[in-house]
């Protein structure tokens, strides 16, 4: 009988197959947003149409400027997406090579580099964003890394738990007896054995960057107006929606979807990756 | 400490928790003085261009800033140390001072979303757990999911819009009064961002305790109480929560933890006057010794409750030695 592919798996899991919807859309909305397809110009004002409710021209109102808030709502999903893409992808990278190479080595570099993710650990997640945006600079850029710096330690611990325990399997001494070179045995032994709880950390640590981008930008730090963030329309929204409640309704909702679908392809990589946890 | 932990396990925890502690003094310190503009221009902004350069240097002496960067954080870790924590120059006071006002409305905070938020966790997570696949499960899970994923200052702006506009009932509206003051006000005032903190603490805790009760109602000595005729209720809630109490206990340390320091935000909303703001205002201002000191109170606090959570442990389960 052909063997399952995790696949398959993960399309049994209803959890992950939902979640993977939703993300796919948010994806789909960043894409047409990068491409400048949106319904209106997010930036265009439009003083005579200020705070409309929802209606077939502009499906999700407009804020108190006349802007398109569905148009506002893509542009800042897009820039939600992006940097979580790019601070999880940092994270992942730097994470994984120090907790592979610490939990592989041992020794004095272990414990540096478990000291290092202790301190950072026992940081408030947001502060520290907070304080390294506060120095980088309000750019997306700056904010990814700011995100990456928070998110590494994760990384490093969920490497490096699985590599101490692979490193004295027999088959990774018998490459090693075998002369394979330290990175080969590395990254084309150890890793790929260690890749299943990585995989998930990703999907999770990607909604987890979205919930901190939208934070920092709700503090006034990040993506500055009139350019559209999900977190500042929802600041600005504060004011407004006693009487506008679709200011501050749409936006939210994006966050929320984003992150739940997000949420629930971890879930689903958790159900069809760990083959104690599938079912039938 | 506890007897049963042998001395050397103590001595190594308590050095790699003080490593821990020096690392962390040293990261914040640099951290700090990356950040563009300095003591100087954060209390003077763009007035500091007017100043002569006879001013500039007794203004840097005044912050004390004119020292070496060893200087300087040496004169931090000894007023850190000796406990007065540095001097909070546009507040006129000692750091301490600060914190002795700030620091309990921060753990009310946290003590209070903590409490909530586990109970609500656990309920939600049992009652979900007791019927696995069912409508009520999905109901939980649900729930469990929505409160992970709408963030904490959607959740407090939408409560202030409805509450102060629909009720017309906003007690944060008021100055903050602490329990000594006003009980009853400060109660209040306290109601709307536990309730926000809380909702974050279950949403962890449900998803936690539900997957440990799934895990404990399959063991033989469940069966076996079920067996000798134990009531429903009492094997639920002796027999099988007991023994899930575990991770349910750490995921709660966790959360309260970052409660401690993650307040910044539902802070600011609801204009409390915790660590959270004492912190935002000192970045801005570049109050060093303030972001120094408070950082390193939540690095303690961070590392008590861990301490704690694990003498909890030892209570729970005699088992761990």
């Amino acid at each position: 009988m052909k063997e399952k592919t995790w696949f398959s798996y993960y399309l049994k899991s209803i959890s992950g197959v939902i979640g993977g919807i939703l993300v796919l859309v948010m994806f789909t909305i960043s894409i047409l947003s990068a491409l400048g397809i949106t319904p209106h110009d997010p930036l265009i004002q439009d003083p005579v149409n200020a705070l409309q409710g929802p209606s077939a021209q502009y499906w999700f109102g407009t804020d108190q400027f006349g802007r398109d808030i569905l148009s506002r709502c893509m542009d800042g999903m897009r820039r939600s997406m992006l940097v979580s893409v790019v601070a999880v992808s940092i994270a992942t990278l730097v994470g994984v090579i120090l907790g592979i190479v610490g939990g592989y080595f041992g020794k004095f570099l272990d414990g540096f580099v478990v000291r290092f993710s202790d301190v950072i650990f026992a940081f408030p997640a947001i502060l520290l964003a907070l304080a390294i945006v506060n120095s980088l600079g309000n750019s997306w850029i700056d904010t990814s890394l700011a995100i990456a710096v928070v998110y590494t330690p994760i990384f490093i611990r969920v490497a490096r738990g699985p590599v101490l325990s692979v490193k004295e399997m027999d088959y990774v001494k018998a490459v090693r007896i075998l002369g394979f070179s330290t990175p080969k045995v590395l990254f084309s032994h150890i890793l790929p054995n260690v890749l299943p709880p990585i995989v998930i950390q990703v999907a999770l640590s990607m909604s987890w960057a979205i919930l901190t981008e939208s934070g920092l930008s709700f503090l006034g730090l990040g993506t500055q107006p009139p350019d559209a963030s999900l977190g500042l329309m929802v600041s600005e929204a504060q004011s407004l929606a006693a009487f506008a409640w679709w200011t501050l309704a749409f936006p939210s909702l994006f966050i929320t979807i984003a992150v739940v679908g997000l949420n629930l392809v971890g879930d689903g990589l958790r159900d069809s990756l760990d083959p104690a946890r599938r079912s039938s | 400490m506890n007897k049963r932990l042998p001395s050397t396990v103590f001595f190594t925890r308590l050095a790699s928790v003080i490593t821990t502690l020096f690392g962390i003094s040293i990261f914040v310190f640099i951290v700090l003085r990356v950040i563009p503009g300095d003591s100087i221009t954060g209390s003077l902004g763009i007035e500091t261009g007017a100043l002569t350069p006879e001013q500039i240097e007794s203004l840097r002496a005044y912050y004390g800033i004119d020292k070496s960067l060893f200087g300087q954080y040496f004169s931090w870790m000894g007023s850190f140390l000796t406990g007065d924590f540095g001097f909070a120059y546009s507040n006129g006071v000692s750091v301490l001072e600060l914190t002795k006002s700030a620091l309990p409305v921060t753990i009310q905070l946290a003590l209070f979303g903590t409490i909530f938020g586990v109970i609500l966790g656990i309920s939600v997570g049992m009652f979900s757990a007791s019927k696995p696949g069912s409508v009520r499960d999905f109901a939980g899970q649900f729930f469990g999911l929505l409160a992970l994923a709408v963030p904490g200052f959607v959740l407090a702006t939408t409560l202030v819009t409805v509450m102060a506009n629909v009720f017309g009932y906003f007690p944060n509206g008021f100055e903050y009064m602490s329990p000594w003051e006003d009980p009853w006000m400060n109660f209040q005032q306290m109601m709307f961002p536990s309730l926000v903190l809380g909702i974050a603490v279950a949403a962890p805790v449900m998803r936690t305790t539900r997957s440990a009760l799934l895990e404990t109602v399959d063991k033989d000595f469940i069966r076996t109480a079920h067996g000798k005729g134990v009531k429903h209720r009492v094997v639920q809630f002796k027999h099988v929560l007991r023994n899930s109490l575990i991770p349910i206990v750490t995921m709660t340390g966790i959360q309260f933890g970052y409660l401690l320091g993650g307040a910044v935000i539902t802070e600011k909303i609801f204009a409390m006057p915790g660590m959270g703001r004492q912190i935002l205002d000192a970045i801005n201002k570049r109050e060093y010794a303030t972001v120094q000191s408070s950082v390193m109170i939540f690095a303690i606090m961070f590392v008590l409750i861990n301490l704690i959570t694990d003498i909890i442990y030892r209570r729970i389960d005699p088992r761990i030695k």
